[in-house]
């Protein structure tokens, strides 16, 4: 669901990084050289291609984040499952949050390619040293946010995720493209939720417009900062693991859905919307970048709640993985001594 | 008491319903990722099948209630199911353990309700019964490693195991509601699988290394309505917002 | 703060779309072992009807030819054209 967008996390202390500097000389210039060369062919870079320490890096730090995000994006809609007020939306929402474990399956099998274990990145997120996609800080308050983050947050992420399905790493495009292709039911369904709402009782239709004047804002985040505040950008960029700006892709997502509001008699938190006869675009209000900073840097309304949940998962699944690991053991040497 | 096949459809869908729920409460806190999503899927398989047989009760009952109207409006003291199911999830050991058993049972009974002269039923059973084969699948080979994996994991299964097993002579439980309908082939005797059941279970039991503790068996009501206090938080949480908002669509 | 012990090691997960087709590579899970794996493969890459049979492959299993070897091993042959019927006269009537 969410993604990895370089813009929308802090840029990782050399801390959390460990040794991030490059040893001099470590990326031989003629290989930099053939490997960029690829890049603009538009080859695919695959697990075991030469490839500069840096690009390595930045994907694995890329990914694993896209990954983190798909897991803790699992809480704020898990939060509505048992409550969710027919069978039909319980069975549908279930399997939503399902397809997002999914993913984040698919995301971080694709980064042990790069010479990591998903053990290892699970320690970094549970320790506060990796970063998530800053949306999943939200809460989610009323049956209706389930509808306003499958159509707005599913929304700007499969904005970003057919882009990244081009992505020049293989294997991060491979799972890309196997996402996109489940993600569509996710913001179908999360439209057809507000939509009903909008279209139901008093008391239905203000839940709807509540939780997208909560949601609204915090999406449009999601695409990170402007272009010229984004540090990483241009490099992706320049490899092809992105091939758009921030800035684009947030103009494009605000362009289908503010028609898409209109349709089911919603209206969006921004007084200074406006249509743009000449460019075709909606124009939109100056973003709260200072929101963004603090939520991402940890002082979101419940970045704690998150990571505590996570933390206790893992603790608290600890003697189940032993207890499997250690069947798996007692079997593999019962059948070698027979 | 309302006609036996609406009483019958409803005690087979609110078993599934409730434990559905319950496992539903694991998304997202699962033990490891590869496991959420096995849970998941059983949840979905079990809310699914809930579904088709509370659609079904509700069109026999022929007084236009369908299945939401079923699971939501329903009160404690309505529910069918039994207290196996609505006992709180507990740890990943008690989950795997109270799967097992309900599978085992599910397993055998849903094979001999897909030859129910009631043709919808019938369906409904079998399609269930083909999934539920992949249930006691992942479930026996979970009480294999909780049982024989760890000093501790062997510890918290043996724990599920003792709680858990006295509430299991509610599978077998049968009334007039199931004589009726026994007489003219629309459910089996639930007595002729006690035997096949005991068999599936005792046999990954000891593979597991459990011990099947001794004692009486729960006395049991919740295929009469009277539950264990868990079932009033349960719907509580369950209902809510439904019923907070009358007669709205959702 | 997670322990070896409780580490499950990387399995490469192989579907079959259709009955008659090859398996293909769909991706990877964790799993203690071969059993699990299935099954993991299955919920996290079949459980749309995408496969009527899996395999699945202990990662560390896997030889893989490197892109060292791509000259050697995989030169086109465009100088072997006996390799492909093309270079062949069907007889009449064959």
């Amino acid at each position: 669901m969410p993604f990895s967008e370089s813009g929308c996390f802090m840029e990782p202390t050399t801390k959390s990084q460990g040794a991030s500097a490059p040893h001099a000389g470590a990326d031989d210039p003629a290989r930099v050289t053939a490997f960029e060369e690829r890049i603009a062919r538009g080859e695919t870079i695959e697990p075991k291609d030469w490839m500069p320490e840096r690009y390595r890096k930045q994907l694995i730090r890329m990914m694993s984040q896209h990954a983190h995000s798909e897991v803790v994006g699992m809480l704020p809609e898990g939060n509505w499952i048992t409550r969710a007020p027919c069978l039909r939306r319980k069975l549908s929402l279930l399997a939503k949050v399902q397809d997002e474990a999914g993913h984040g399956l698919y995301i971080y099998c694709g980064t042990e390619t790069l010479g990591v274990e998903r053990a290892d990145l699970v320690d970094q997120l549970l320790e506060g040293k990796a970063k998530y996609s800053s949306i999943f800080n939200y809460p989610t308050l009323t049956w209706a946010d389930m509808g306003a983050i499958g159509w707005l947050v599913d929304g700007a992420a499969i904005v970003n995720q057919t882009m990244l399905a081009k992505a020049s790493y293989g294997p991060y495009a491979r799972a890309m493209i196997r996402i996109c292709k489940e993600e569509n039911f996710h913001k179908r369904q999360g439209y057809e939720i507000l939509a009903t709402l909008a279209a139901g009782t008093r008391g239905q239709k203000a839940m709807a417009q509540d939780a997208v004047n909560r949601w609204w804002w915090p999406s449009l985040m999601m695409f990170g900062p402007s272009d010229k505040d984004s540090p990483n950008s241009a490099e992706l960029l320049r490899w092809r693991v992105k091939q758009k700006g921030n800035d684009e892709l947030r103009q494009r997502f605000v362009n289908l859905s503010v028609p898409q509001a209109q349709a089911i008699g919603l209206t969006l938190p921004d007084p200074d919307l406006k249509m743009n006869p000449e460019t075709g675009d909606w124009e939109f209000g100056p973003i709260d970048w200072e929101e963004f900073y603090q939520v991402i840097g940890g002082n979101g309304p419940c970045n704690r709640e998150r990571i505590a949940a996570r933390r206790a998962a893992h603790e608290d699944g600890q003697w189940v993985r032993e207890a499997a690991a250690a069947y798996g053991e007692k079997h593999k040497t019962r059948q070698v001594a027979a | 008491m309302a006609e036996p096949l609406v009483e019958y459809l409803l005690r087979l869908g609110d078993d599934r319903l409730v434990l559905g729920h319950r496992l539903s409460e694991w998304c997202g806190h699962g033990p490891i990722l590869e496991e959420d999503i096995a849970l998941s899927n059983l949840a979905l398989d079990l809310i699914g099948h809930a579904s088709l047989f509370l659609e079904l009760a509700g069109t026999v009952e022929g007084q236009g209630r369908d299945q939401d109207a079923l699971a939501y409006w329903r009160d404690e003291h309505e529910f069918r199911n039994l207290e196996l199911c609505e006992l709180p999830r507990g740890d990943f050991g008690f989950t795997m353990v109270r799967q097992f058993l309900f599978d085992a049972w599910s397993l055998h009974l849903l094979e001999a309700l897909s030859r129910s002269t009631h043709a919808d039923l019938g369906a409904i059973a079998a399609k269930a019964h083909k999934e539920t084969r992949y249930h006691v699948r992942h479930s026996s080979e979970w009480m294999l490693r909780l049982g024989d994996g760890t000093e501790e994991s062997h510890r918290r299964a043996q724990a599920a195991l003792d709680e858990l097993w006295p509430w299991t002579g509610g599978f077998a439980y049968q009334d007039q509601v199931d004589q009726t309908l026994r007489a003219t082939g629309i459910a089996p005797d639930l007595s002729q699988l006690v035997a096949p059941w005991d068999a599936t279970v005792r046999g990954i039991l000891a593979k597991a290394t459990l011990v099947i503790p001794d004692g009486p068996m729960r006395m049991a009501g919740g295929r009469f309505g009277r539950h264990t206090e868990h079932l009033g938080h349960l719907l509580a949480e369950m209902q809510i917002v439904a019923r907070s908002h009358p007669g709205a669509r959702w | 703060m997670s322990q070896a012990r409780d580490r499950w090691p990387l399995w490469e997960v192989f579907t079959q779309p259709k009955d008659g087709a090859p398996h293909e590579h769909a991706g990877s899970v964790h799993a203690p072992d071969a059993e699990l794996a299935l099954q993991n493969a299955r919920d996290t890459y079949a459980r749309r009807g995408e496969a009527v049979n899996i395999w699945v492959v202990p990662s560390e299993a896997i030889s893989a030819s490197t892109p060292e070897d791509v000259g050697p091993f995989f030169d086109p042959g465009n100088d072997k054209p006996y390799r492909h019927p093309q270079f062949y006269k069907g007889a009449k009537g064959g």
